[in-house]
């Protein structure tokens, strides 16, 4: 069987994957999929610690996994949806261009 | 106004026993007498309040409160005649506290006695025909609310003067005479010489104020009182004028003659005595109005009353057949002054100005006539004065004004057919002044003022002094009656009478200025018993009296000469252009350029006073620049210089520290705002960052803990 570690290693590369994504890229809409990325490598953790934990049969990590996809559904579906009206309002969906809450 | 009925209420408060009674005792116009001033001066506050335009409001205040002064003055006259008997001087005091000072007190009162009676119907009427002519006069001017103004308060002034029974009320109403005095002479202070004249006539008559002060003070500080009468212990009464008697004062005098002298002094001034007599002739650049009031009938007359109502103390200490020193000095200079005036009145060409040489040479009578005779024959003389100089004020003022604001007599003439009423009643004037026997009342009272000075224990020098004074008034007076009513029309344009409300207050003038005689004549001098409670049956011998007919005979004769010599002069053979010499000039040109100098007084006067006060203002410059200036200059730099420091400090430290406070802040706030950049991407950047960080953290924590290896 495939050992903790090596789950958590994936978890880690795909957060660090995400979480460069987000920080390097100007497109709001890859920012977005670079915070998927990160949501479910924190979802791979939330199994892989449940699977190896000391109550396998209680279902909880699969609970705050189906949550935390819900979630992310739900964050996906707003995150989007003010991506969109913010391009439609001013042509574009560059977040270095979106100043507009410089104080 | 306010403050003298307060203080009538306070009186009768404040002394319950005594002051309560007498006041309630007393009559009424005795309680109320404050109102014959306070009446006039209040209406000259109501016009003082008028916009220029209400001229008939102006008008009507002005006279219709001096009509209610002149009835109370009548009321005021017939109380002292009810109750006047021979032998017993009838005498109403009021006095109340004015201000206290600890123990003592400053208490001031108005008297009523025959003297202050006599003035008041005279003043109050006099001054109610000026002011119905001034509204003929005046009608033209743009100031009319202005000069009503002026002169309603110069008549409650002038009033209060007469009822005040202290010295120290009498010199306040005494500045607001001399204050009213200044302005009405100015009142055309768009002419240069009418704003000189204002301000010599003030300076002038401060002088001798100064002086009266100084008497004011010095009586005070000897009897602690400065009210003439208060009931045996008024200043001039016989207890205090003993103390001042037995005191010592200066230059071998009594404290009394001291006085008595600086008390004279403030007369002087303002009755234009020699040296102080300069400023009356220039005042004539006031409105002629003005001249007749105040600088001819009443103000002028104030010295004299001044005299007369301190009478006692000039006389003090002269036992009977002897004179005191005060009264000789006021004798000479009364006499120099009438005849100083009667020889540069016959040299002037402003039919104003010789008005105003022959006023200055009448009040020198008046003053000869107090020192001589005692109060009632100077005042009989101001009284009749009184009435036929404002006369010819008023006359030569309807001249004035006839002619369209001419007074040069040289270029008048023949003015007798234009104006029939200003002549006639300038006639009687004229007359009047002159002294025309029997018939005016000028003659009577300036003969009493001879007869006197003839009497006189101290020396008859005042008497020839007279004598001369009366040749040369009579000749001076045909000189400017031929010259401005006959002969021939001289002038350009042509000459028109006045209106009736200018002739009408002649008229009357001239009626009294005939008929007041009958008060004084020797065989009824009624006017001195009034005046000194003597009854005095009416009884022909009186001209029995030695000595008598002969000095009226010369004085009449002397009358006749001065008449007939200026009718040879300038009636017999008229003056036919206006620049024809003068036929006195002619004959003695270098005597008659001295009196059109009018002697060289106001040169004198600028060769040496004003020299001397050129000097010393001159002086008092260089002291306050040099070293005043210096001392200040001085102390002002000290503090430049610490202000400096002090700017130094301000802006070095305590500025500096918080401007560099405030930049610390803008670049706290440049990195701040740099921060908050509004680029989502940076946000997400320094929230990883925090992230990490706090992650390691973490760790490190655990690491240390032992919880986990690394």
């Amino acid at each position: 069987m495939t050992p903790l570690a090596a789950y958590l290693l994936l978890a880690a590369l795909v957060f660090a994957i995400g979480l460069g994504i987000a920080l390097t890229r100007r497109a709001a809409i890859l920012v977005l999929i670079g915070i998927e990325l990160m949501l479910n490598a924190a979802n791979l953790n939330l199994i892989a610690f449940w699977r190896f934990g000391p109550h396998p049969e209680a279902l909880t990590g699969m609970m705050f996994a189906i949550f935390s996809i819900a979630v992310a559904a739900a964050e996906a579906a707003v995150g989007l949806g003010l991506v969109i009206a913010y391009h439609r309002h001013s042509r574009t969906a560059d977040l270095d261009a979106m100043t507009r809450m410089k104080g | 106004m306010m403050i003298a009925s307060c203080a009538s209420l306070m009186s009768a408060l404040v002394e319950p026993q005594m002051g309560a009674v007498l006041a309630c005792c007393q009559p009424w116009i005795v309680r109320n007498l404050w109102l014959i001033p306070a009446l006039p001066m209040a209406a000259a506050g109501l016009i003082a309040l008028l916009k220029q335009p209400y001229k008939k409001a102006a008008a009507g205040l002005a006279i219709g409160s001096m009509f209610a002064s002149f009835l109370l003055a009548l009321c005021a006259f017939s109380r002292v005649l009810l109750s006047w008997h021979a032998g017993t001087e009838t005498r109403y005091v009021l006095n109340f506290d004015w201000l206290s000072m600890g123990a003592s007190s400053v208490q001031l009162g108005w008297v009523l006695d025959p003297l202050a009676a006599v003035m008041l119907v005279m003043v109050t009427f006099v001054g109610l025909l000026i002011f119905i002519y001034s509204v003929g006069y005046m009608a033209h001017d743009v100031n009319f609310t202005r000069f009503f103004c002026f002169l309603a308060l110069f008549a409650g002034g002038m009033l209060g003067v007469i009822i005040a029974n202290s010295l120290l009320l009498l010199f306040m109403c005494w500045e607001i005479v001399g204050l009213t005095s200044y302005l009405l002479i100015g009142f055309w202070y768009f002419k240069p010489a009418a704003a000189a004249a204002a301000k010599k006539a003030f300076l002038t008559t401060r002088i001798g104020d100064i002086f009266f002060l100084l008497g004011i003070a010095w009586l005070f500080a000897q009897t602690g009182t400065t009210l003439f009468y208060n009931y045996g212990a008024g200043a001039i009464e016989s207890g205090a004028l003993k103390v001042l008697l037995s005191q010592p004062g200066a230059l071998g005098l009594t404290a009394a003659g001291g006085i008595a002298l600086l008390i004279f002094a403030g007369a002087a001034g303002k009755s234009g005595q020699i040296p102080l007599h300069v400023w009356l002739p220039d005042a004539m650049e006031g409105p002629t109005p003005v001249s007749a009031l105040i600088h001819a009938a009443t103000m002028v007359a104030a010295g004299v009353y001044l005299v007369a109502r301190v009478y006692p103390l000039m006389d003090a200490g002269a036992g009977p057949g002897q004179t005191t020193v005060a009264l000789t000095v006021v004798a000479w200079i009364g006499a120099a002054t009438a005849l100083y005036g009667a020889l540069v009145a016959m040299a002037q060409n402003d039919i104003k100005r010789i008005l105003a040489y022959s006023t200055v040479s009448q009040l020198g009578y008046m003053m000869v006539g107090l020192a001589t005779g005692g109060v009632a024959v100077g005042m009989f003389h101001l009284i009749t004065h009184a009435f036929f100089k404002a006369l010819l004020f008023l006359g030569a003022g309807s001249v004035i004004h006839g002619c369209h604001d001419e007074q040069d007599i040289r270029t008048m003439g023949g003015l007798r057919k234009e104006m029939p009423a200003t002549f006639y009643t300038y006639m009687v004037g004229m007359l009047a002044l002159s002294g025309f026997p029997i018939f005016f009342s000028g003659f009577w009272s300036k003969d009493a003022i001879v007869g006197s000075a003839h009497n006189w224990v101290g020396s008859q020098g005042p008497f020839w002094m007279l004598l001369t004074g009366a040749l040369l008034t009579a000749f001076y007076m045909t000189r400017q009656i031929a010259l401005v009513f006959f002969g021939k029309w001289r002038g350009d344009g042509h000459a028109h009478e006045s209106p009736l409300v200018m002739t009408a207050p002649l008229g009357i003038l001239a009626f009294f200025a005939v008929v007041l005689g009958v008060l004084g004549t020797p065989a009824w001098p009624w006017f001195t018993g009034f005046l000194e409670s003597r009854a005095v049956p009416f009884d022909w011998a009186g001209f029995a009296e030695p000595g008598l007919l002969p000095l009226m005979g010369v004085a009449s004769l002397i009358v006749f000469a001065g008449l007939g010599l200026g009718w040879m002069l300038y009636g017999s053979k008229p003056r036919e252009t206006a620049e024809a010499l003068d036929p006195v000039e002619r004959a003695l040109p270098t005597p008659f350029g001295w009196l059109a100098h009018r002697l060289y007084f106001d040169e004198l006067y600028g060769v040496t006073v004003l020299r001397w006060y050129g000097w010393l203002a001159g002086l008092s410059g260089w002291l306050d620049t040099a070293v005043w200036g210096g001392l200040v200059a001085l102390v002002a730099g000290g503090f430049r210089e610490l202000g400096r420091v002090n700017k130094a400090v301000d802006t070095k430290w305590i500025d500096g520290s918080f401007d560099k406070g405030c930049e610390e802040l803008v670049t706290g706030g440049g990195v701040l705002a740099w921060l908050q950049a509004g680029r989502s991407p940076g946000y997400l950047r320094l929230l990883a960052f925090g992230v990490l960080v706090l992650a390691g953290l973490a760790l490190l924590a655990s690491a240390v803990s032992g919880q986990v290896r690394l």
